[in-house]
């Protein structure tokens, strides 16, 4: 980082405060998931069933479930698993989708059909049946939430790297790239990809957002993270049965999280791309 | 009652931006009488576009008029309602564009378009705004108005587009019209037909016009009077004859040497005072290669077919010595940019043998060529310097990149140094090197581009219209620069160009290409002088000089 990108950031900031809200929020929530086990006030799995299911206090400001334990610690340690879920499965989604989709795009004609269709095909399927029916066959595992998520991903991210690189395929320095020597797939790595990241990343920025909702959906439904681990997706699914006699604070705050999660994700997008884009600065 | 037309009284145009407010027009004063042309000459960046946009109210929202104002009619329409400026443009004034095709609606037939312009300004039901349309397709002379009607931007010819939007300027009868650049990136034939076009309807409508372009042979040929901009300034007014035999300020001193003409050398592109500052240079001439030594490049039957469609490029020979310049002229879809990727060995050619210092390259499929020895020796400077240069690698990275692939060199001290000599060779101040392409300059670009070709002291150099996309002083620069660097370093150029001042000055010999064929070749003067093909008279009449403008008013007058 030179000082120059970093005053590039400052001023996209000051023309965008939102963006700066956003990334102090994805930075508080990277915190929590790397320090929040030592940070939080009560066990979060131990139970303690005289506690049982007591509203929001000073002692226990989320209140607490039906076996007594802390909905604020557990809150905070099921951050890292969450976020993991998340990361891993846009990452992988991302790398493998990036090049097929770059080469794609720059190589065009039967593999580019080929793939394409496939893409069609997977994009088809209601994506979240799909992935339920993945984590069904692969087994109920935390892996396996991440193959899955990053598998439904896929078509996006091979999409769209083809669409950015289809479209600067003939620019001229794509082509002086060859005449200098390069060869097609070192072209498609070090010059086409490169190029097509800003916009890459606010596709990832969305998608981290949209892969939480995802991991805790199937968590809801009682696919992948099994009780008594902490994860929002579960503490919703196990609130939701006590939300009739008035228990609200169960699904809230862990609603609460997921949502304020997404919409950080979301918001950081469209700020990310401005940061990143060389175009951009002056 | 006066025959003034518009008036500009000491117009300023600002426009916001990140670096704060912008003067792009600085107190311009020019008045338009009616059924007058006039050519508002200015390189990028002089103002002459902002200056038209103001006119039409076309500004866009970070650029305002901030003094001075614009009377039409008398009338001072800087200070109207909407409703009566939006009644003016289109209706009394309107403008055509740079870029036809963009400029149309690409889902809508072009007869509805014109239609549609019709009904805004004037209350008729739609069958009559049809039968008007077509009368103004006629009158733009496209050829089966009637089936042309209902057809889609796409399916026409960028010439046939631009008659289009003449159409449709002229589609309400306005006073004025106002042209931006109307031929810029059409054929210098169909540039010819299409200004000539224009200049009649204006001439029989009795419309005032506004040409606006950086050409001032284009100008100095169609225009009664020509003003000059430079940053925003106006610098010289005066009637084409006076402007070129006798330029009063130093910029039209320079933008008059750099535009070449029929008889112009690449020493005569710059001004006297700026000459002397140059060191001429002094090269031994060449000596005679020994007899049996093989052309540096040969070329033979080389053809290229698409999977769709015929053949880009058919029965396609020729060859080029050592140090030797040679010209490829065509219009657009004459296979001279195919033809030049198939002799850099980017694509591979259907049929064909291409050899270099007599060894078989052709056979060496384009996908492997990167590994074979001649890469280095053929070397290729793209058209648009704004699209030649990764956006994200610096000059220095940009430069660098041939030497690590093709030079053997490493990052490191002596890297830096070859690439700074480079750098310098082209004419590119060090202090550039860190920076990135949009943070440079239309001529630095062009020099880092270049740059970049020369590193691995190539033979054989293919440019492909280097020069097109730059303003003509910088255009002038450049040409310099590249025909010292070939003296210099013996270097063989193919010359890829549809400005045929330019490749004459720059080629020793000069091949035209028509569809994929080539139709003549020989010595670059005697072809131009004397063509043997009525295709290439068409094209070198075509091409608008100062001096053909001149002996059309000579002719005029008497």
């Amino acid at each position: 980082m030179t000082s120059a990108t970093l005053r590039h950031a400052g001023w996209i900031l000051r023309g965008n405060p939102l963006t700066g809200v956003a990334a102090a929020g994805v930075f508080l929530l990277t915190f929590i998931a790397i320090f929040g086990p030592w940070i939080v006030p009560y066990d979060p799995i131990v139970s303690n069933v005289s506690q049982a299911l007591l509203a929001p206090s000073a002692a226990h400001i989320a209140g607490t479930d039906q076996l007594g334990r802390d909905v604020f610690s557990r809150l905070i340690v099921a951050a890292r698993l969450d976020l993991a879920i998340a990361v891993s499965a846009v990452g992988i989604s991302f790398a493998v989708g990036a090049v097929i989709g770059a080469i794609c795009g720059y190589a065009g004609g039967r593999l580019d059909r080929g793939v394409g269709r496939f893409v069609d095909v997977l994009m088809a399927f209601p994506l979240f049946v799909l992935a339920m029916a993945m984590v069904a066959a692969l087994g109920n595992r935390v892996e396996n939430i991440v193959i899955a998520t990053a598998i439904i991903n896929l078509p996006f991210y091979i999409r769209f790297a083809r669409a950015e690189v289809n479209i600067r395929r003939n620019l001229g320095w794509v082509e002086a790239a060859r005449a200098c020597g390069d060869s097609h797939i070192s072209v498609v790595l070090r010059f086409l990809l490169p190029n097509v990241l800003p916009a890459m990343a606010v596709q990832m920025s969305l998608n981290l957002g949209w892969a939480i909702l995802n991991a805790a959906g199937l968590s809801f439904i009682g696919l992948g993270v099994k009780p008594p681990t902490p994860e929002w997706g579960i503490m919703v699914a196990e609130g939701a049965r006590f939300i009739s006699t008035g228990k609200w604070w169960l699904i809230a705050f862990p609603g609460l999280a997921l949502m304020l999660a997404v919409l950080f994700f979301n918001l950081l997008g469209d700020g990310v791309r401005d940061i990143l884009d060389p175009r951009m600065r002056t | 009652m006066s025959d003034v037309l518009l008036e500009l009284n000491d117009l300023h145009v600002t426009f916001s931006t990140r670096r704060g407010l912008v003067e792009a027009v600085c107190g311009v004063t020019l008045s338009l009488d009616k059924g007058e042309t006039l050519g508002l000459v200015g390189e990028s960046g002089s103002g002459k576009s902002v200056t038209g946009f103001a006119i039409t109210g076309l500004l866009d929202a970070a650029g305002q008029i901030t003094a001075g104002n614009i009377r039409f009619r008398g009338q001072d329409i800087t200070r109207v309602s909407s409703a009566d400026l939006r009644n003016l443009h289109g209706a009394a004034m309107a403008m055509i564009f740079q870029n036809p095709r963009a400029a149309l609606n690409p889902i809508r037939a072009v007869g509805e378009q014109i239609a549609d312009a019709i009904l805004a300004h004037k209350r008729m039901s739609r069958v009559e705004a049809r039968a008007k349309a077509l009368g103004l397709l006629r009158a733009v002379q496209i050829r089966e108005p009637e089936k042309r009607m209902a057809a889609y931007p796409h399916e026409l010819s960028g010439g046939m587009c631009q008659r289009v939007m003449i159409a449709m300027a002229i589609s309400c009868d306005p006073a004025l019209l106002i042209a931006d650049e109307p031929t810029t990136g059409l054929d210098v034939t169909t540039q010819k037909i299409v200004m000539d076009l224009l200049a009649g309807i204006a001439a029989e409508r009795g419309m005032a016009t506004i040409l606006i372009t950086h050409d001032l042979g284009l100008a100095a040929r169609y225009c009664r009077r020509i003003v000059v901009m430079e940053r925003g300034r106006l610098v010289e007014e005066a009637e084409p004859k006076t402007l070129f035999q006798a330029p009063r300020h130093p910029y039209t001193k320079r933008l008059v040497a750099a535009s070449p003409t029929a008889s112009s050398g690449i020493a005569d592109l710059v001004t006297e005072e700026e000459r002397g500052r140059c060191v001429p240079i002094k090269v031994a001439p060449r000596p005679m290669p020994p007899p049996g030594t093989p052309p540096l490049l040969e070329v033979q039957k080389l053809a290229k077919r698409f999977d769709q469609g015929g053949a880009a490029v058919a029965d396609f020979s020729m060859m080029i010595r050592a140090g030797e310049s040679v010209g490829l002229v065509g219009e657009s879809g004459s296979g001279k940019s195919t033809t030049s990727r198939m002799i850099c060995r980017l694509i591979d050619p259907s049929e064909g043998e291409i050899s270099f210092e007599g060894q078989s390259i052709g056979h060496i499929l384009a996908r492997d060529f990167h590994r074979s020895p001649f890469r280095k020796d053929i070397q290729i400077v793209f058209q648009d310097p704004n699209d030649s240069l990764n956006p994200r690698f610096t000059a220095f990275d940009c430069i660098a990149h041939p030497l690590l692939r093709l030079g053997g060199l490493r990052a490191g001290d002596a890297l830096r140094k070859r690439v700074e000599e480079c750098a310098e060779r082209v004419g590119l101040a060090v202090e550039l090197l860190t920076r990135f392409p949009h943070q440079l300059s239309g001529g630095q670009k062009a020099r880092v581009g270049i740059a970049r070709a020369i590193a691995c002291q190539p033979r054989l150099l293919v440019l492909d219209e280097p020069t097109a996309a730059l303003d003509v002083s910088v255009q002038a620069v450049v040409l310099q620069l590249l025909d010292r660097l070939r003296r210099e370093n013996d270097l063989a150029f193919l010359f890829v160009s549809h400005d045929l001042n330019v490749v004459r000055m720059m080629c020793d010999r000069t091949i035209v290409l028509r569809n994929g064929r080539i139709v003549e070749q020989g010595e670059s003067r005697a072809l131009f002088d004397n063509p043997q093909t009525a295709y290439t008279r068409e094209l070198v009449e075509a091409v608008p000089h100062i001096e053909a403008g001149l002996a059309l008013i000579r002719r005029s007058q008497g």
